[in-house]
């Protein structure tokens, strides 16, 4: 119990907090000097500090500090100095037309840093973050290009976009609706013709009238050995690769209701040298020409 | 040696000392410091102490000023911690951030290296190469210079703050901040190149972290070398307690071999004439007044002492002056002493009698126990040193047999494949190659176990090779993408595990990295 009166321990000769329970008393001893200095040090810090930088809250916003420190302020600086130290690659990059850019190791890896990065923001909704595509969207990493996979033709597909109101230089190209110029069973031929150009399996029987009805009928996009035409924006009808899926079905979809996508054209929203930078980026994703 | 009666025992200077810093001395736990004034002391330990302290201070200050050609991907550093390209030289060995291994294993060692030394010969780290224990002595000496030897400082730190007490004190805190600055700038030497960094520090041009370390290892310097002391070896330093870990009955410690000295007496003469049973310590106090920790080693094994030895050479002057034996005070291990002492007193039965132990002579009876060196090769030694050696020859071994030249392969993720339109399927990799010698070298890099692919470098024309050579940079680590094509007919394989090959065609020196071609039957 509590005792009001001082008592000192006679062993330690320390005095005692005067709390005892069952006989055991508590010591009272101080704390060492330079500890209880060092915080009263902590405190005046804490009240300079306070003072100093932003710190308490009010109604509607917090005290802003002698110092007028803000960590707003702060990141400001250094996306200003990051600019200021990509200002010179982002100025020639600008100023100059595609090869040369291509032709300079580092301004190009600085192209394709920066194409990486505006791509992730502009462009992977529809093409993917790693530029892999979809069905209807295509796949940026292989080297089946449908209006050309040079770095100036990826720049104005780029740029203008594809089968855009927004840009009067945009590409148009439209796959004819061959639902009442075909019968099913016509489109179905034509298709197996189109599938056996790959190798891959059809109705042997249909391939032979199949040919007369492609020559007929698409050879004057796809070409005669069907292999498309970048002119048109045809696509290559030869290769493995199928924008709008593979196997009968969807060939003869394409035939009677054909799907047409869309690419917005960005020079107008990103400006420029933005779009160079993704044409460039895309090109060295391995399939550029 | 044979024992000499004392010729001039009564002319022996007994000092005013008393221990001030042992836990046995009971002061109360918040008592403000009490400052020790350690005499200066002559003998074999302290010219021992001098040598280490040339010999430490020498490697720290003076490493950083060696001199080792590096051509121009490094500066001509002998030693060097290359914080910013992220390298450490040291002599001919080159250190890249991944064999960091290398300075973990000295650790170990150093680890292993103070439990082998402690348990062979006692506290002998703390006694003489810890910084702390040099840079004291080197404080002292300053201090010693100035203000001159135990009893003047003494005077001195009592009196009036006259106009000599101010100079010298201006001047001791001047050197030894001096003293400090030089330790902190040495420091910085050893993280670049140390004459082009000392022009700059000096033209106040180096980048403000050199002076940030400089700021704060001359403080610590000067606080803990001049003003804490043996508080930081007593209060702070965690080696005490592990080091008294490390000891046994067979470790050396400093001892006072008491079974020799008690009962001691201030005029043994006089003593001994009334038939008292004196031993051979005079109660000089010569042993406290050297001792740096500030305690009486005659009270026993204390965990102050730090073994520097200084009290032995204290009392071995004392004993020549007396014409004894040395080594009232001396290295032994515990069994040694419990030995003497079973000696002394009739294993316990009797209160120590310096009869028991020498006769009249002086000479020592027989079944003395003295040091014999060969108790240090005992197992838990010859353990540590087997463990010890064994980290230092496997570090030994995987630096000469390591590699300086290094393949890293990431495999794409996004997209793990890409169908090309002739239906053949590519894979992107990037290489990492680490030329790790200071020359320009030619490395080809190579596919194995997948003879129908194809491997180009992104961004050039398509090749229809399995190989190519690439110019590496000295000393740097090359990154490029490569793209592998495997053809459409070769898809059918189950194919997945291949491997690159990167090699230096004229060293053959070569590195394997396995990894996985991802085809569409195989993603997942």
């Amino acid at each position: 119990m509590a005792d009001k009166h001082k008592h000192v321990d006679d062993i330690s000769g320390v005095e005692t907090t005067g709390h005892e329970w069952d006989g055991i008393r508590e010591l009272n001893n101080p704390m060492p000097r330079w500890w209880v200095y060092t915080f009263y040090a902590t405190i005046i810090w804490a009240v300079g500090y306070a003072i100093a930088y932003p710190s308490w809250p009010m109604l509607t916003e917090a005290t802003k500090g002698v110092l007028g420190y803000s960590s707003r302020a702060e990141v400001s600086a250094e996306l200003a100095d990051a600019k200021a130290v990509q200002a010179g690659n982002a100025e020639r990059i600008a100023s100059s037309p595609i090869e040369d850019i291509m032709a300079d190791p580092e301004l190009k890896q600085f192209a394709i840093s920066a194409g990486a990065s505006a791509f992730k923001v502009n462009c992977a909704p529809c093409h993917g973050s790693g530029a892999a595509g979809g069905k209807g969207f295509p796949n940026l990493n292989d080297n089946d290009w449908l209006w050309g996979g040079n770095p100036k033709e990826i720049y104005q597909t780029i740029a203008h976009g594809i089968r855009y109101d927004g840009d009067e230089e945009t590409r148009v190209s439209e796959m004819p609706v061959f639902a009442d110029m075909l019968t099913p069973d016509e489109m179905r031929a034509t298709a197996a013709y189109v599938l056996s150009l790959t190798a891959m399996p059809s109705n042997p029987a249909l391939v032979e009238p199949g040919k007369q009805l492609f020559a007929d009928n698409c050879a004057s996009c796809h070409g005669a050995d069907a292999k498309g035409s970048r002119e048109l924006g045809a696509p290559n009808l030869a290769d493995a690769i199928w924008l709008k899926g593979e196997g009968e079905q969807a060939i003869t979809d394409q035939m009677r209701s054909p799907k047409h996508g869309v690419m917005p054209g960005w020079v107008k929203r990103v400006g420029d040298p933005v779009v160079k930078d993704l044409a460039i980026f895309v090109h060295s994703l391995g399939g550029g020409e | 040696m044979h024992y000499q009666p004392a010729q001039k025992a009564g002319s022996m200077e007994r000092l005013e000392a008393r221990p001030i810093s042992a836990a046995r001395v009971g002061r109360p736990l918040y008592e403000k410091r009490r400052k020790i004034f350690p005499k200066r002391a002559e003998g074999r330990f302290r010219r021992f102490k001098w040598l280490v302290m040339l010999v430490t201070l020498s490697i720290y200050y003076l490493t950083p000023w060696i001199r080792w050609d590096r051509s121009t991907h490094a500066p001509d550093q002998a030693v060097l911690v290359d914080l910013a390209a992220r390298r450490f030289y040291f002599f001919f060995i080159e250190i890249w951030p991944q064999e960091f291994f290398f300075v973990a294993g000295l650790l170990v060692m150093a680890g292993f290296g103070l439990f082998l030394v402690t348990s062979a010969v006692g506290r002998a780290w703390c006694g003489y190469a810890c910084p702390q224990t040099v840079w004291v002595d080197l404080f002292l000496v300053v201090e010693r210079f100035i203000e001159g030897d135990r009893l003047a400082r003494m005077r001195l730190d009592a009196g009036s703050w006259t106009f000599d007490k101010v100079c010298k004190r201006v001047a001791k805190h001047a050197i030894w901040l001096v003293i400090g600055v030089a330790t902190g700038g040495a420091w910085i030497f050893y993280f670049a190149d140390a004459p082009t960094l000392m022009k700059s520090f000096v033209a106040l041009e180096a980048e403000p972290v050199a002076y940030m370390t400089v700021a704060t290892l001359t403080a610590t310097t000067y606080i803990f070398g001049g003003h804490m002391r043996e508080q930081v070896c007593t209060y702070m330093c965690p080696w005490p307690r592990i080091q008294a870990a490390m000891l046994d009955e067979n470790s050396l410690v400093v001892t006072y071999n008491d079974w020799r000295g008690e009962q001691r007496a201030r005029h043994a003469k006089r003593a001994a004439a009334l038939g008292e049973v004196v031993g051979d310590c005079v109660d000089c106090n010569a042993c406290v007044a050297v001792c740096p920790m500030g305690i009486d080693i005659r009270d026993g094994q204390q965990l102050e002492c730090i073994t520097c030895a200084l009290c032995i050479d204290a009392c071995d002057g004392v004993m020549d002056k007396l014409g004894r034996e040395r080594g009232l005070i001396s290295y032994a291990t515990l069994r040694d002493y419990s030995a003497n002492m079973a000696l002394a007193t009739n294993n316990g039965a009797i209160p120590i009698n310096p009869r028991r132990v020498r006769d009249g002579n002086g000479v020592f009876v027989q079944g003395i126990r003295v040091f014999d060196w060969r108790i240090i090769f005992r197992r838990r030694v010859i353990l540590y040193f087997g463990i010890w050696a064994l980290v230092g020859l496997g570090m030994l071994y995987a630096l000469v047999s390591r590699d300086r030249l290094e393949l890293n392969v990431l495999h794409d993720r996004n997209p793990q494949y890409v169908v090309e339109s002739d239906g053949s399927v590519r894979n992107g990799y990037v290489i990492k190659l680490l030329n790790m010698i200071p020359e320009p070298r030619r490395i080809t890099l190579s596919l194995d176990g997948m003879p129908s692919a194809r491997v180009r470098i992104a961004g050039q024309a398509p090749g229809d090779g399995q190989s190519f050579s690439v110019a590496v940079d000295p000393d740097k680590v090359t990154s490029f993408k490569i793209f592998v094509t495997l053809p459409k007919e070769s898809l059918v394989e189950a194919q997945s595990g291949f491997s690159f090959r990167a090699e230096d065609p004229s060293s053959h020196e070569r590195d394997v990295y396995r990894t996985n071609f991802i085809q569409p039957g195989t993603a997942k």
